[in-house]
């Protein structure tokens, strides 16, 4: 197989191909970057919708029934299968260059992960369309999702499950890349906070999304294959569906929101042109967060009745996570004291980020504080505690992030003016949803109600909070609108587009070749980008080896074979408990379709392909002109 | 406990604090911010002692950000501005360390006293000398979408409206009969979940009569999704003083073999005898496990089917149409058909059933 | 990619480590065995929760049921399994490619004698009314029992697939890694079952 070509001409069957098979992290990461925003527009416009249904009392815009589904499909999309997904776009684009590779430790693997995400999400969707979605909330708890009827709750657990195992393979993936592909130099303690949030949060997802699997196994069988986990009149146990799922999605916040700490403390130097306060306090604090974050499942269940004790030891053990969280925070502060602030959109983020999370992990801590809890539980108190930290913590770092790394991803360039807007818009949309509902919570209001009766004292802010949600679609609206114009910018053509760029990412000349770096870069210290300016080096980079011929992975279309055997057999299993003749069959097939291609994969040799020396010159002047990339 | 705080709420601070949160503290019947009863009243000085060390916290992050934001700006310091290079703090970061370490810890002592405190419930099984239970118990189980209240010791049962009395700790059962739901009582104090495969128990006191009160009754509301109707699984409490909650008892007890007839001369009773006897019972005697709710105290309840103004108009339209009030109820299709003279009847006499009148 | 031949004296130390892939590959398969071990932890977890657990009058109990003689064969059997599958990778070591298919085949022959019990004692549950939908007891037992039945069934699968495109073709650097890996999940597999049978098989008839 011959080097792909950058600029050449492509058809628009050829290009497709390329991207079904591809196996280039850069491509991927482009790939999951869409499918996250396709998915997060889908999820937004749900909550859209819930918010209009709640703007004034006995509002019969939605039916409960329907009502239900979107907030299920809501939760689950938003985290599945949006914030996951962009934060992994970002994960896949940057990660390799940020520690000098040309890809990651398995593409294979990567594309695979990709693909069984992709088709597991399209799947949970198709079940708009066929019969119902998942009513029983992202949770599923597993009495009232027994107790669902029709096939949603059916499409939930096979559609999560073969989109986790996605996430699993992409979480190892990453663990490996980040363990074994660092150029020369680049020891533990000089990678990017970028690199480590994601190394920890992939490790949280290696040891989080298995209980998740469990328990989703667990709910299949019993709905599909007359299994007994959960009944308990055959002796099944409810809570056990509670345990598993938070082991998992306690976790599960903390892989959202770990890698955008990560983000901002990428975003954040760089615009106060100074180093990042407190490094290691930095890493120490990612892990030790990482590690807690398995220690508190339980406090999303204090009001379950797992008596006293547990609850006071996951109480103090919720409000110890606070204290590297504070750390970041002040760290970050730190950072900009002294600093020479540039407020570009993504700084405009961080800055927005960081009084909005404050405000999201103030509120934590008061429900950790569990006798507090048993008012605060399940009321929409709780619906603004988690929304300031994932919309104020993981929404303002994707939407930063990608005005920060649009550049080194498509060598175009967001609009700053429109930007600005864009972020002034959902911010105090933001703010104006969710501030009121802690209010809305501590009057009394319990969350995921469909409706509610007039002069409880919760018509205004519901109003208010619905207007707010309005202003966010619009923000939505304006970030799309900006990318489509990107589309129009000229490229960028050069190094370090923001001009104080740090990390390794930025010494690379964009576009970026499809092998990253001609020549593995030696890192010297930490922010060698930074480093290396300092020197007056003006190639930014210093080389670790001569140039040479370059290894290359083989592109591959048996990670999308796989992933449709799976989608294959999950609609066999669905239809399983119908009684239909074909669904067992349809089940061996789908499996069968995906073991011969895995079994391909074994017996078929698959060493990748060289790009020689000539070729690299080539297509260094191809890209940047007579000369390449000097 | 709480006693110590209570200089914590000399500070100005909680002041302005207290004065923001009456200004929007919702309505006395279900808010958390109008605390009646103890466990109420100590969730909400937890709230407010919770609140002030985060307020706290948010004023010093916000001044040293905002003053950094401000003074470091590169519009000011000019663009060829080169800032010192700092690789951190070990002294500075040790002090952001400890002090949140010190004010989790003393927000943990009253987090740990109060938990085991909800959780005591001892005194439930406490007996005088003659044997009887010292303690009043209530059995709640929540089902699809109504709840039931059973008074074990008085051999009684009610449903949708909990009725019990001022000043005393009552301890509740709580037990779900098809998926699991959620007993809040928000102005009362804070929540249990009712599982389906065990029994929790924990106490609430009721620290004011609901005469005064906008309906008369404090809200409770279902808080663990359940369904369609989750939002309309609303039940309503009167708190009576324990005298008038001793004569309610009697009267209940008094109910005892009330039933309705087939061949009543009544057209209400004869049809609700013929339709709606079988899950629905009217004599307040009793123990739990019925299809329906227990209607001997229907026409001193306020609202029909836990949300519908109290009327007859409103109780016509439930009966002849459940599905459109309560979507996913178990009611729906359970009974015949009924004609609009037999609604009418039926909905005379449910209205008819007291126990206080 | 052009294959460098070798002999006993230049095949490297650690062949499975000698190039990049190959490290990816060995680190990649204790990343992975990492989750499993969760994964399996999950299972034992609700396997112990919901130990003889059933409906009123549930007639099996582990007591009942499981009989010592016929785990501890199949402990003896995957045990073994473990042992042949490290003289696989001793014979790996010194470059020789007819050790590492012969001991690698008995491996599988072993896992197979192992399986074919597992079946045999499935079967025979069910036969007498233990059936995977009997009671959440009987679920959590096939679900665990079976979980780790799967396990032996891919390992075999992936053993056998290495022994075939192999056994002509000798020893290299891209396969040794291969063997390297498919030899540690073995290993892996091996300690779960220890696991299981000490916590179904003996827990369960002794107390």
């Amino acid at each position: 197989m011959s080097s792909v070509a950058v600029s050449k001409k492509k058809g628009f069957g050829a290009v497709l191909w390329d991207y079904l098979t591809t196996v280039d992290h850069k491509k991927l990461g482009v790939m999951y970057l869409f499918a996250g925003v396709l998915f997060f527009a889908i999820a937004g416009f749900e909550a859209l919708l819930m918010r209009i249904q709640l703007m004034v009392p006995n509002n019969d815009f939605i039916s409960a029934g329907l009502f239900n589904e979107l907030l299920t499909m809501h939760g689950t999309t938003m985290l599945f299968l949006a914030a996951t997904p962009l934060l992994f776009g970002f994960m896949n684009a940057i990660v390799p260059l940020q520690i000098g590779a040309r890809d990651v430790a398995f593409p294979f693997l990567n594309s695979l992960g990709f693909w069984l995400f992709f088709l597991g999400a399209i799947f949970m969707h198709l079940s708009f369309f066929m019969g119902g979605a998942p009513d029983a909330g992202w949770t599923s708890y597993a009495s009232l999702s027994l107790y669902s009827p029709g096939h949603g709750i059916d499409f939930y657990v096979l559609g999560l499950q073969i989109s986790g195992a996605g996430t699993l393979i992409s979480g190892i993936n990453f663990i490996v890349t980040i363990i074994t592909m660092r150029a020369p130099g680049m020891t533990f303690m000089r990678m990017p906070l970028f690199t480590w949030t994601t190394l920890i949060s992939s490790s949280l997802i290696l040891f989080a999304f298995p209980p998740l699997t469990v328990g989703l196994f667990f709910m299949l069988v019993d709905r599909m294959f007359g299994a007994n986990f959960f009944d308990h009149t055959m002796g099944g146990n409810t809570i056990i569906w509670e345990h598993l799922f938070w082991i998992f999605g306690h976790p599960e916040v903390y892989i959202l929101v770990l890698p955008a700490f990560g983000l901002f403390s990428e975003i954040i130097p760089v615009f106060a042109r100074k180093r990042l306060f407190g490094y290691s306090s930095m890493v120490f604090a990612t892990i030790l967060i990482g590690f807690l974050g398995f220690m508190v499942w339980a406090h999303h269940m204090f009001t379950v009745g797992m008596g006293p004790t547990a609850n006071a030891i996951f109480a103090i053990a919720t409000m110890a996570i606070a204290v590297p969280t504070g750390m970041k925070v002040f760290n970050w502060i730190l950072t900009i004291w002294g600093g020479s602030i540039k407020v570009t959109v993504p700084m405009l983020y961080a800055l927005g980020f960081i009084p909005s999370f404050v405000a999201g992990g103030v509120t934590g801590v008061m429900m950790a504080t569990a006798p507090l809890d048993y008012q605060l539980h399940d009321s929409y108190f709780i619906v603004a505690h988690f929304h300031y930290v994932i919309v104020g913590g993981i929404v303002t770092a994707i939407f930063g992030s990608m005005h920060y790394y649009w550049p080194i991803m498509f060598n175009r360039t967001l609009s700053e003016k429109l930007g600005v807007l864009t972020f002034w818009v959902f911010f105090i949309g933001f703010h104006l949803t969710f501030f009121l509902q802690h209010f809305l919570g501590l009057m009394g209001m319990p969350r995921r109600v469909f409706t509610f009766q007039a002069d409880q004292g919760w018509d205004l802010f519901n109003y208010i909070s619905s207007i707010g949600a309005i202003m966010m679609a619009v923000g939505v609206v304006l970030l799309v609108i900006n990318v489509l114009l990107s589309i129009k910018t000229p490229p960028v053509n050069r190094r370090d587009y923001w001009g104080d760029g740090r990390s390794l990412e930025w010494s690379i000349q964009l576009p970026v070749p499809f092998y990253n770096f001609k020549q593995t870069p030696l890192v010297r210290g930490f922010d060698p980008c930074w480093l290396e300016k300092q020197e007056g080096n003006k190639e930014m980079m210093t080389y670790a080896e001569p140039l040479g011929d370059i290894h290359m992975p083989n592109n591959s279309i048996l990670p999308l074979i796989m992933s449709i055997g799976l989608f294959i057999a999950a609609f066999g299993a669905l239809y399983h408990p119908d009684g239909v003749s074909w669904s067992v069959p349809v089940i061996v097939i789908g499996l069968g379709i995906t073991v011969l291609a895995m079994i391909t994969r074994s017996v078929k040799d698959d060493h990748g392909f060289h790009v020689h020396v000539e070729e690299v010159i080539a297509t260094e002047e191809r890209l940047y002109g007579k000369g390449g990339n000097k | 406990m709480m006693k110590g705080l209570k200089k914590w709420r000399l500070f100005s601070l909680l002041a302005v604090i207290t004065v923001f949160l009456s200004a929007c503290s919702g309505e006395d019947y279900i808010s958390t911010l109008k605390p009646a009863g103890e466990v109420g009243q100590d969730q909400f000085d937890l709230l407010i002692f919770s609140i002030s060390i985060m307020t706290l916290v948010v004023v010093v992050v916000s001044f040293l950000y905002l003053y950094a934001f401000a003074k470091f700006r590169r519009s000011k310091l000019g663009e060829k501005h080169m800032p010192k290079q700092v690789e951190g703090s070990h002294t500075l970061e040790i002090i952001w360390a400890v002090i949140p370490i010190v004010l989790l810890l003393i927000l943990s002592v009253p987090t740990i006293l109060s938990t085991y405190k909800f959780a005591d419930v001892k005194a439930m099984d406490e007996v005088d000398e003659e044997g009887n239970k010292t303690a009043l118990t209530v059995n709640v189980t929540a089902k699809l979408y109504w709840w039931e209240f059973e008074y074990p010791e008085q051999g009684i049962v009610t449903a949708q409206e909990l009725v019990v009395p001022t000043g005393e700790r009552v301890y509740f059962n709580l037990k779900a009969a098809d998926v699991k739901h959620s007993f809040w009582i928000p102005a009362v104090g804070g929540k249990m979940d009712n599982n389906v495969e065990n029994v929790n128990k924990f106490w609430l006191e009721f620290g004011k009569e609901s005469e005064g009160l906008k309906d008369g009754v404090f809200y409770g509301k279902c808080a663990e999704l359940c369904g369609p109707s989750h939002a309309l699984m609303d039940f309503k409490v009167k708190t009576v003083e324990r005298a008038e909650f001793d004569a309610w008892v009697a009267s209940m007890q008094a109910t005892e073999g009330q039933t309705a007839s087939v061949d009543s001369t009544d057209l209400g009773e004869a049809t609700f005898a013929q339709s709606c006897l079988g899950c629905h019972a009217v004599s307040g005697v009793g123990s739990t496990g019925a299809m329906g709710p227990n209607l001997a105290t229907f026409a001193d309840r306020n609202r029909v089917a836990g949300i519908l103004e109290h009327n007859k108009e409103n109780l016509e339209s439930w009966i002849a149409n459940p599905e459109e009030y309560k979507p996913g109820n178990l009611m729906t299709g359970k009974y015949s058909e009924l004609s609009p003279e037999e609604i009418s009847a039926v909905a005379d006499y449910i209205m008819s059933l007291s126990v206080e009148k | 990619m052009e294959e460098t031949k070798f002999t006993p004296q230049t095949w490297p130390n650690h062949a499975e480590q000698a190039t990049a892939e190959g490290k990816n590959k060995f680190v990649g398969i204790w990343i992975f065995i990492c989750s499993d071990i969760v994964l399996f932890a999950s299972v034992f977890a609700t396997y112990l929760s919901l130990r003889n657990k059933g409906p009123a009058g549930m007639e099996f109990t582990t007591q009942s049921l499981f009989e010592l003689p016929l785990a501890f064969v199949m402990t003896m059997l995957l045990l073994t399994s473990s042992l042949t599958s490290v003289y696989a990778m001793y014979h790996m070591k010194n470059y020789n490619i007819k050790g590492v298919i012969t001991w690698m085949a008995i491996t599988v022959l072993l896992g197979l004698g192992f399986l074919g019990l597992e079946i045999y004692e499935f079967y025979h549950y069910v036969h007498i009314g233990f059936g995977y939908t009997q009671s959440a007891f009987s679920s959590a037992f096939f679900t665990l029992v079976g979980t780790h039945g799967l396990h032996v069934i891919i390992g075999l699968v992936w053993i056998t697939c290495l022994i075939v495109r192999n056994a002509k073709r000798g020893l290299n650097l891209y396969n040794a890694p291969k063997f390297y890996a498919a030899s540690i999940y073995w290993h892996f597999i091996d300690v779960v079952w220890v696991f299981i049978f000490t916590v179904v098989y003996l827990m369960g008839v002794l107390g």
